[in-house]
Formats: structure tokens, C-alpha cells, sequence
């Protein structure tokens, strides 16, 4: 096409019109389109803030973000950070965001493992096995996620109480206060070691990118895992050994009305894991079964000609391909499970929108409320969004 | 796979002579299949029997609970439920007596009980009205017309008032009813408003498409329960006093902006499907925008969106028992009323089975005809 | 084919909006609440309905039975108000509420009058502009255990599992007693009631807590009540009653006074088998009075004479509406007998 420019007819400039006072002037029609639907958006939104502003008033509620300096009194049943019923109604709100980002980021983990095994098993040559995961599709996809909670709720209730439950070996209960397991006594060399752990990771990330790129230099492939052994284990264990190596049980054992110690899985938590995992893990199966199915038969026999064997075909040529078409739709599930984490207000479990749910109450300021509420999920949304479109920038094809 | 190659082997053609020899029995028929798709290998066959004891086991479980040890109906005194039968059970079968007694309510939920044919002639429509518009030979302009009649029926069967039919006010709607009204006006209302959301996302001007991104997004990125308090709790100061809007309406209205955000984004991927010299095509014709849009564009791109959008409908239909939190006696909302009569309390397994048959009869009909559909469109295609 | 395609399309839009416009004014058919908020009766009166906010479903109290008609303690007095008003029990309309959007409801105007055993508290009465004309039902809140828990006493639920509905004043009543008998508790919170109580059944929660009402009302439906108790202690005061919209003393005084009518039929011993009788016959000048023989009081709260002698015809006493929902509950009257059994039931004088 670019050929044709060189004919000088063609590289004439279009010729320049001056805004003429026409409704046949697409440029003016257009500008009083905009200035139309814009003026009836902001009139409207305007309406709406004088209404609101006036109700306020005449209704004697209290406006403003003040209440968040104020006490709670609220009791809260798991907190990642300490708090108490005397802490502000801002720390309470923090635990419910670091709440919904517990069940999210353990929920999103979770989910594509088991969406991943689900889109496999569809594919697998076993009848059976194959009938039974489109089965599975089929019916969590059909049935309205929140009933899915309520009825796992409803199932998990029906464990035995503390004094009967099940100890299938030392340290773990399984009752219907939730599941409880044997954890350590946590110091501060725990938290180092944490720390040494993060550090190992980024220190392992660089290591593997010199790598790459020396392999790149001069072709010849370098082994990255002893090196990542040693700063993803031997750091952190080295930082723990150094501080002491402290090393103190915390086995649960019933005391009282209930298990002291150890770590909790609360009921709770467990039925809202439970029902967005099986929810999610059955889009995301669909979406791997597609992804997998998207990659050209062609891949697998070339590859296979070169005499590669069916692991690294799976990891270096097909799943790379599916990924790509797996990225996009995976993305918005993640958002899915993130937003459908709301409905943990239906079964008590205290993510942000059940704290901020009840402070509205309370306080009976609803808009403030609510406000928390979505600029909460709008941040987690765009994070995710911009993560994975980060990514998968990173894995598309480059065309050249 | 091989009993079809067996059967469509040519008959007539064989000699008279030789003598029709079977198979081997393990390379065609019941018995190669089950080998070939159960018994491949050690782990295949491992993971059949593992498999296939779970599910036994489960079946003959589930069997014994629903069938077998279930109570269908209890005695009632002085209209109080006798349940000792069912609390006897001690969970080891199902008390289907809750269903039994409270079927009504839960399909029904407050409405008038001597009006209940209206709402039942309603759901009857409703149904009516989603297997026209699944049917390809009423895709025409006119099924518009005929979704505008029918949604005007139920209206005047719900609300009556005229016609003899007492009037009903929202409050005592309730029940299935709820359910597909809430997702079928919803779907009905939203989209025409997104395929307007939809252009004016593509559209030129930058403050309209400014406006439809910032609407997309904003809605896309929040949870439905959050519009829905919104709706719930917000939506009353934002009116001016003494103006005042329905419970159930709002829900509605939350649903529908929920809804169009969505469906926008459902309508956007199928105009962007569109091959672009369609729209060049048109724009050599001198059509105006409309025009263009209009006769051209949007025939083609709804035509493509249909399966996206029968599952889209499928989500707002599960979505819509989110109104259980604001209070709306919607199909689960109702179910779980029935159970907070003493007499009934703790049946709620048996309620959530009988609730989830009913959103699945509905959900999975539709989406075995979603993929019905797509898989017709895409032969279609390709031919 | 362009035109009529055209014509078509045009027809459409036509309808389209045809039917929105039509379809509008018919949802929005709401109750137009009285523009300055001293005509709530006018407005009532005007529109034909009573509308009265209640519980989504709370055993006793509000509860929707399985042909779907509205039954309970809090409903008898929508009944009541609505023939009261209309002289027919059945012009009112449920408004089923959350303990969350009730007083959003009541604000702008969506329900005329709330009895859904909310708390009258001050900060409700002033910052949230409410009104509370009366108190129909005293309430403290309690805890209830399982008997074989082996636990005498509130103190002794150090460590224990607490199921408690969330956003309510039980809430706070709860952290707040917990803190001053420094006893650390584990918190189960769960917004729906029926929800919660089944959480306490199968033993998520070691206790529940409630108003005692509901926790008597829960232990009496169940198979065998001896296997709960309820724990002496009550740790707070939760005066339950009607609420209405801060401003419009007429409306708040034919609810008090409606109140007060049941109160005081059952101080002289009028029910609704001899309310009629007794309008008649009985020549106790209070009671002439208040069935409107005489006084004329019935016309200086807006309704006529004779409202007295329909309201207990059809809805009966207050011990009457007593006995039919909350004394099979196991609800005993304690606190709401009579002033002159003891109890803190009060009708002021009618004169």
C-alpha cells in the first residue's frame, strides 16, 4: 500500500475546514452531542448531591469520615493483626480488607490448581473420569454461588461439636469449630526468616535472569535450581539457625469451652474457600480445556519430530501457546472470586463488607459505608487487572 | 467411537460367499469401549475403581437419604406442623415434608394465597417467552414487540387491579416469581442500554467514550452486593423528599446497571468482531451513523453476541438470589423463610436441594442451548 | 424493504417508549409520603394502605406462614393501626426490612411505622430522627447454653463461642458487657437469624445471645427445650417498640394510644368476644370512654369514636395478642404484665 504514497497526487494534505455553523459539519454535531449527554450526565449527578445533601440534612445524619477515629465496640472472630472490640472503627475496617485479601489470594491459588486438574481431567481419555469433571462443570456452574455457600455452611455445621471431634493424628482436630493445626509458637526469628524467604525469591528471580541471558550469550543452558535451593531454603534457614533456631510447638489441646492454640481454619473461612474454590475451579477448568484445545495439533507432532520429549512439549511449546489464550478470561475469573468474596456476609464470615456493613449500621452512615466498600474492590480490581495485563503483555507473541 | 464404524459398514455389498465373520470382541463393541476408555492402562483402570467405589458409595448414600428414609409428609394439629417424625430421623434421611407443606410459599412466597395462579401463570410465561426467543425463526425485529407484550401481561397479572383481579402491591411478590422477574427485565431493560454503552465506547467523541469507559469500569469493578446496598440503603437519600421508589424497584435498577455494564462489554466484543470493511461499506453508501448502525452493523454483531449473552443471562439468573441480603423474598429468600418457623427449623438441606433443582432445571436448559447455538453458529461459519 | 424496515424500527422505538412511559407511573405508584412530615396520617388515609415495616421473618414477632399471610406480635399492630385508620385489618402493607435498611425505610418515607422489635435507644431517638411513641414489649438480652454444657452462669463463659447477629445493639451490649467482666469470647457473626440459631443448634457456638424473647422462642421450638437453658444474667435493657418519624406528633400519638388501648382493655378485662358487649352495657365511665360512648376521644386523635371497639374486635388485648404469639413460644410475661401483676405495662389514663 505504502507504494502508492510516492504519486504526489496522493500526498496531498486534506483540505483544512474551519468550523462552519452547520448541522452537516460532523465536527459540530459532534461537539453538541457531547456537550448534550454531558450537560444531562452532570445535571443529573448534580440533582442527585443537592437531594442527598438536603436529606442529610433534614434526616440529622451525621456526614464525614470522623466515625473512623471513633471506637468500635464490634467483635471481631479472626484478624490477621491484633485487635480488640476497643480499637477504632478504621482499624476494624483494615482487618476486613486484610480478611477479604486472605480468602482472595488463598481462593485464587487454590482455584487454579484445582481449575487446572478439572480442565485436564475433562480432557483425559478415562470415561469415567472425564463424564465426572464435566459433571462437575455442569453443576456448580448451574447453581447460584451463594446457595453453594449457604449449603456448604449447612454441611460443615454438621461436623461433631469439640469434645467428639475428629483427631486423625497428633495435633490436628477436625470439629465443627474448624479445623485445628499444630503451628509454632511465632518470634521474631520466624519473622527474619520470613524476610530472609522474600529475599531469597527476588535474589532467585535475578539469578535466573542472568542466566537467561548468558545462555543467551552463548547457548549453552545453566542449571538455576541449586542456587535457588539455597536462597529459597538454605537463607531463611541460616537467618533462623543464627537467631537461636527457636523451635517451640503450639499443639492445640481443648481447654475450656474450646481448642487453645494451634492454628484455626474457621468454619467460616473454610465454607467461603470451599464454595468460590468449586465455583471458580469450574470456569477455570473450562478455560484451561480451552486454552489446551486452542493449541494446534501441528505443535505437538513438530515438536514430538524433533524428538522432545512430552514434559518439556508441555511446558516449552504447547502450555506457553495456551497460556496466551488462557491469560484474558483467567483475569476476569480472579476478579470474579475477588468481588464474589462478598458474599461471605451471608455466612459470617467478617471480610470488608461485613465489618463495613455493621459500622454502617451503627453508625448509620450508609454512604460513607458503602463508599468503603467500592473504592476497596475498585483497588483490588485494578491491581488485578493491571497485574495481569503487566503479565501478559510479557507473555504475548511479538510480532515481527 | 467404534460401534458407530461397525454400524455404518456397507451391507449390501458383501459376496454371498464368504461367510459374515464377527468382530474380535475386544477390538469392537461394549467391551473394546469399556478397554479402550476405562481400562487403557494401570492407572486408568486405578483411577475407574477408585472412582468409580466413590461413586457408588455416594449414590447408594445420597439413595438411602433422599428415597429411602425420607418423610414426604407430617400430620398437622391445629395447623402446627407435627415434626417429631422428621426430628426423629436425625439427619439419616431427608424430611421432604418441609417442601410438602411449604411449596407454596417457597414458589410463591407472600403473595395473596387465593391469587396464586397469577403468579403461576406468569412463571408459565415467562418460560413461554425464553423459549420463543431461543427459537432461530422468531429472531426478527418483531420479537421485540412480542418480549413488550408479554412482560406488559405479567405486569398487569402481578400488580391487577383491573379486570376483576384485586390489586397487589410489591411487597407480597414473592417467591420464583421474583427471580425471573428480576433477571428478565433486568436483561430486557439492560440490554438497549448497552448496546448504547457499547457504541459509545467505540464512538469517537472522546467525552462519550470517556463517560461509557468510566460507567464500565466502575460498575465491572465493584461487587453486586455492593449496588445493591446501594440500592438498598443510598439510593432513598438520593431522591428528594417525599419521592420515593419501591424495595423491589431498586433492586431492579441495580440489577439493570449491573447487567448493562456487562452486556456493554458482551456487545462491544461483537462489533469488534465484525470485519472492517462492513463498516466501510457502509460509510461508501452515505449511510449516516445511524443508518449505518442500524441496518448494518448491529444485525450483525447481536446475531454474533447471542451465545455470550444467553450465558451472561445465565450468570444475572444465579446473581439475582443476592437480594436474599437486602431483605427481597426472591426464590432463596423465600426458601429460607419457610424454615424460620419453629416447627420447620433445621431442614435447611432439603429446602437449599429443592431451591438448587430449580435454579439448575433453568440454568442448565439454557446453557445446553447456548451451546447448541454456538456450536450451530460457528458450522455456519465455517461452511 | 428499506421503508418498511424503517417503519418498523420506528414502530419499535415507538412502543419502546410507549411502554416505559406507561410502565413508569405504575412502578412508581408508591406512597407519596406527606411532603412536611406533620401529615403522615393524611397521607395514609389518602393513599388507602397502611404501610408497616417488619421483620424478614422472626419467629412470634413477624413471620410470613406457609400461605404466605403475615402473623406475629409486631403484626398485630400494623393490624391494629390499620383498622384503627380504615376499619379493615387487611389494608396494610408488609414491608419485610434488614436490621440494616429498616431505618432508611422509615426515613424516607417507604413505611409509615416500624414495629419490628427494634431497641429505642437515645442515639436512635435523636441522631437517626426517630420517634418511639411506646413500648410494647421490655426486653434484656440473655444467653442461652446447652444443659450439658455444665454452665450455671454468664461469668462462667470465659473462652466460650458466642453466636450473635451483627449491626445490632446486642452486638455492642455484648463486647461492652464482655469488657467490664473482663471475659474473652470468640465471636460468631451472622446476619440472618433462623442462620444463626442453626449455627448455635449444631454447636458452632458454645452460647447464643439474644434478647431473652428470642432465646425463649428458640429453646421452646426445639424437640426437647430442657437440653437448653437460659443463663440468669440479662446484661441489658432493650425496650422494643414501634418507631415512627421524628416530627409528626399526630401519627405518634395514634400509635401510642393504639397501644394503649390494648394495654388498658386488658387492665378493665375487655377482649374481643365482649368488646362489643361491654361498649354497650358496661358503665365504668373510663371504659365509656375508651370504646367512645362518651369523651369523644377517639376524634381528638384523628379517627372516630367507635375506633376502640373495632381495634379489640378484631385484634383482641394486649394479653390476648400475647397468648396467641408469644405464649406459645414459651414467652413467659414477666416484665410485660400488667402494672398491677407486677409487671412494667403502663396505659395511661384514658380521659
Amino acid at each position: 500500500m505504502s507504494d502508492t504514497a510516492a504519486d504526489p497526487r496522493l500526498l496531498r494534505a486534506p483540505p483544512k475546514k474551519g468550523l462552519r455553523l452547520s448541522w452537516a459539519d460532523e465536527r459540530l454535531r459532534a461537539i453538541v452531542w457531547q456537550v448534550l449527554v454531558l450537560g444531562v450526565v452532570v445535571s443529573i449527578i448534580s440533582w442527585l448531591v443537592s437531594n442527598t445533601s438536603h436529606n442529610l440534612e433534614v434526616r440529622r445524619i451525621a456526614t464525614g469520615f470522623g466515625y473512623l477515629s471513633r471506637e468500635a465496640g464490634l467483635p471481631i472472630a479472626e484478624s490477621v493483626i491484633s485487635y480488640s472490640p476497643t480499637d477504632t472503627y478504621a482499624r476494624a475496617l483494615i482487618v476486613g480488607v486484610l480478611n477479604t485479601l486472605k480468602i482472595a489470594i488463598v481462593g485464587i491459588i487454590l482455584a487454579t490448581f484445582l481449575g487446572t486438574l478439572v480442565g485436564i481431567a475433562r480432557l483425559s481419555k478415562n470415561w469415567l473420569l472425564s463424564r465426572i469433571a464435566a459433571t462437575y462443570v455442569e453443576v456448580v456452574r448451574d447453581l447460584p454461588l451463594l446457595l453453594q455457600l449457604l449449603f456448604w455452611y449447612a454441611i460443615l455445621q454438621g461436623l461433631p461439636g469439640p469434645r467428639q471431634a475428629m483427631h486423625p493424628m497428633e495435633g490436628v482436630f477436625l470439629s465443627n469449630r474448624g479445623l485445628k493445626l499444630p503451628w509454632i509458637q511465632w518470634q521474631d526469628a520466624h519473622s527474619f526468616a520470613l524476610l530472609g524467604f522474600v529475599a531469597g525469591l527476588v535474589l532467585t528471580v535475578l539469578h535466573a535472569r542472568s542466566a537467561r541471558a548468558k545462555q543467551m550469550a552463548d547457548g549453552k543452558p545453566r542449571k538455576v535450581w541449586p542456587a535457588a535451593l539455597g536462597y529459597l531454603i538454605g537463607l531463611p534457614v541460616a537467618i533462623w539457625a543464627l537467631l537461636g533456631a527457636p523451635w517451640q510447638g503450639d499443639i492445640p489441646a481443648l481447654r475450656g469451652f474450646n481448642f487453645q492454640g494451634g492454628l484455626t481454619i474457621t468454619p467460616e473461612y473454610f465454607a467461603l474457600l470451599l464454595g468460590l474454590v468449586m465455583y471458580t475451579a469450574a470456569f477455570i477448568g473450562e478455560i484451561v480445556r480451552s486454552g489446551i484445545l486452542a493449541v494446534a495439533k501441528g505443535q505437538w507432532e513438530a515438536a514430538e519430530a524433533l524428538g522432545l520429549p512430552r514434559g518439556l512439549i508441555m511446558r516449552k511449546i504447547v502450555l506457553p501457546q495456551a497460556l496466551r489464550v488462557i491469560i484474558p478470561p483467567m483475569t476476569s475469573q480472579y476478579l470474579n472470586l475477588t468481588k464474589n468474596s462478598s458474599l461471605a456476609v451471608a455466612i459470617g464470615y467478617q471480610d470488608i463488607v461485613s465489618i463495613s456493613n455493621t459500622t454502617l449500621n451503627q453508625t448509620g452512615q450508609a454512604i460513607e459505608g458503602i463508599a468503603v466498600i467500592m473504592a476497596v474492590y475498585l483497588t483490588f480490581s485494578l491491581s488485578i487487572s493491571l497485574f495481569m495485563n503487566w503479565y501478559n503483555a510479557r507473555i504475548a507473541l511479538v510480532e515481527r | 467411537m467404534a460401534d458407530i464404524t461397525a454400524e455404518a459398514a456397507p451391507r449390501g455389498h458383501q459376496p454371498a460367499t464368504a461367510a459374515p465373520r464377527r468382530p474380535p470382541v475386544l477390538a469392537v463393541g461394549p467391551l473394546a469401549w469399556v478397554r479402550a476408555n476405562l481400562f487403557s492402562s494401570w492407572l486408568s483402570t486405578a483411577v475407574t475403581l477408585a472412582l468409580g467405589y466413590l461413586l457408588v458409595r455416594w449414590a447408594v448414600g445420597f439413595v438411602d437419604w433422599a428415597f429411602v428414609n425420607a418423610i414426604w409428609s407430617v400430620p398437622s394439629v391445629n395447623g402446627t406442623a407435627q415434626t417429631q417424625a422428621c426430628r426423629a430421623l436425625q439427619g439419616s434421611g431427608a424430611c421432604w415434608a418441609v417442601v410438602t407443606e411449604k411449596h407454596r410459599f417457597i414458589l410463591f412466597g407472600t403473595y395473596p394465597y387465593e391469587q396464586h395462579w397469577r403468579p403461576a401463570i406468569c412463571i408459565v410465561l415467562f418460560i413461554g417467552l425464553y423459549i420463543v426467543s431461543a427459537m432461530r425463526r422468531f429472531w426478527r425485529k418483531e420479537l421485540a414487540l412480542v418480549w413488550l407484550g408479554t412482560l406488559a401481561v405479567i405486569g398487569v397479572l402481578m400488580w391487577g387491579g383491573i379486570l376483576g383481579m384485586p390489586y397487589v402491591p410489591q411487597e407480597r411478590w414473592g417467591g420464583l416469581v421474583i427471580t425471573l422477574i428480576l433477571s428478565t427485565f433486568g436483561i430486557a431493560f439492560a440490554f438497549p442500554l448497552s448496546i448504547l454503552v457499547a457504541l459509545g465506547r467505540r464512538s469517537r467523541m472522546p467525552a462519550i467514550k470517556m463517560l461509557c469507559v468510566l460507567y464500565v469500569e466502575l460498575i465491572r469493578g465493584v461487587p453486586l452486593i455492593s449496588l445493591l446496598f446501594m440500592a438498598s440503603v443510598m439510593f432513598p437519600l438520593f431522591l428528594p423528599e417525599g419521592m420515593n421508589i419501591d424495595k423491589l424497584l431498586r433492586a431492579q435498577i441495580a440489577i439493570i446497571l449491573f447487567a448493562a455494564a456487562y452486556l456493554a462489554e458482551v456487545v462491544r466484543g461483537g462489533l469488534q468482531a465484525l470485519p472492517k470493511g462492513q463498516y466501510e461499506a457502509a460509510d461508501a453508501l452515505g449511510l449516516s451513523y445511524w443508518q449505518k448502525t442500524g441496518f448494518i452493523i448491529l444485525p450483525q454483531a447481536l446475531r454474533l453476541v447471542i451465545p455470550p449473552l444467553v450465558n451472561t443471562f445465565i450468570g444475572f439468573f444465579k446473581d439475582t438470589s443476592l437480594v436474599l441480603i437486602i431483605g427481597i423474598f426472591d426464590l432463596l429468600t423465600a426458601g429460607k423463610t419457610a424454615i424460620v418457623e419453629p416447627a420447620w427449623q433445621g431442614f435447611g438441606i432439603e429446602v437449599y436441594v429443592t431451591a438448587g433443582l430449580i435454579y439448575f432445571i433453568f440454568c442448565f436448559a439454557m446453557s445446553r442451548y447456548s451451546q447448541n447455538l454456538e456450536a450451530e453458529l460457528n458450522r455456519h461459519r465455517v461452511r | 424493504m428499506k421503508p418498511m424496515r424503517l417503519a418498523t424500527l420506528r414502530a419499535l422505538g415507538a412502543a419502546a417508549l410507549v411502554g416505559a412511559l406507561t410502565s413508569a407511573p405504575a412502578m412508581a405508584q408508591q406512597p407519596a409520603p406527606a411532603q412536611n412530615a406533620a401529615a403522615t396520617m393524611d397521607a395514609i388515609k389518602a393513599r388507602g394502605t397502611l404501610s408497616c415495616g417488619v421483620n424478614t421473618g422472626l419467629a412470634g414477632f413477624a413471620q410470613p406462614d406457609s400461605q404466605g399471610r403475615w402473623t406475629g406480635f409486631d403484626v398485630e399492630y400494623c393490624r391494629a393501626l390499620a383498622v384503627a385508620l380504615f376499619n379493615d385489618a387487611g389494608k396494610v402493607r408488609y414491608v419485610p426490612t434488614t436490621a440494616q435498611n429498616r431505618f432508611t425505610a422509615l426515613q424516607s418515607g417507604e413505611i409509615d411505622v416500624l414495629p419490628r422489635n427494634t431497641t429505642a435507644t437515645l442515639s436512635r431517638d435523636t441522631s437517626l430522627g426517630l420517634d418511639f411513641p411506646a413500648i410494647n414489649f421490655y426486653d434484656g438480652q440473655g444467653f442461652m447454653v446447652k444443659a450439658s454444657l455444665g454452665v450455671k452462669s454468664a461469668k462462667e463463659l470465659d473462652g466460650a463461642t458466642v453466636c450473635v447477629q451483627p449491626g445490632t445493639t446486642t452486638e455492642q451490649n455484648l463486647s461492652d458487657w464482655a469488657r467490664a467482666s473482663n471475659i474473652k469470647f470468640t465471636p460468631v457473626v451472622i446476619e440472618r437469624q433462623e442462620e444463626l440459631v442453626s449455627a448455635y443448634l449444631a454447636g458452632r457456638c458454645d452460647a447464643y445471645t439474644t434478647d431473652v424473647s428470642g432465646l425463649a422462642a428458640t429453646r421452646s421450638a426445639q424437640p426437647s427445650p430442657a437440653d437448653h437453658i437460659i443463663l440468669p444474667e440479662v446484661i441489658s435493657k432493650e425496650p422494643l417498640g414501634p418507631a415512627v418519624r421524628h416530627g409528626d406528633q399526630r401519627w405518634a400519638d395514634l400509635v401510642r394510644w393504639t397501644h394503649y388501648l390494648l394495654l388498658a382493655a386488658e387492665e378493665f378485662g375487655i377482649t374481643s368476644a365482649n368488646v362489643e358487649k361491654a361498649a354497650n352495657d358496661d358503665q365504668r365511665p373510663e371504659i365509656q370512654r375508651m370504646l367512645g360512648k362518651t369523651g369523644g376521644l377517639g376524634a381528638m386523635l384523628g379517627v372516630d369514636n367507635a375506633w376502640g371497639v373495632r381495634v379489640i374486635k378484631a385484634v383482641g388485648n394486649y394479653g390476648e395478642v400475647f397468648e396467641r404469639h408469644l405464649k406459645p413460644l414459651g414467652i413467659q410475661r414477666g416484665p410485660n404484665a400488667q402494672w398491677t401483676q407486677g409487671g412494667l405495662q403502663y396505659s395511661q389514663p384514658f380521659r
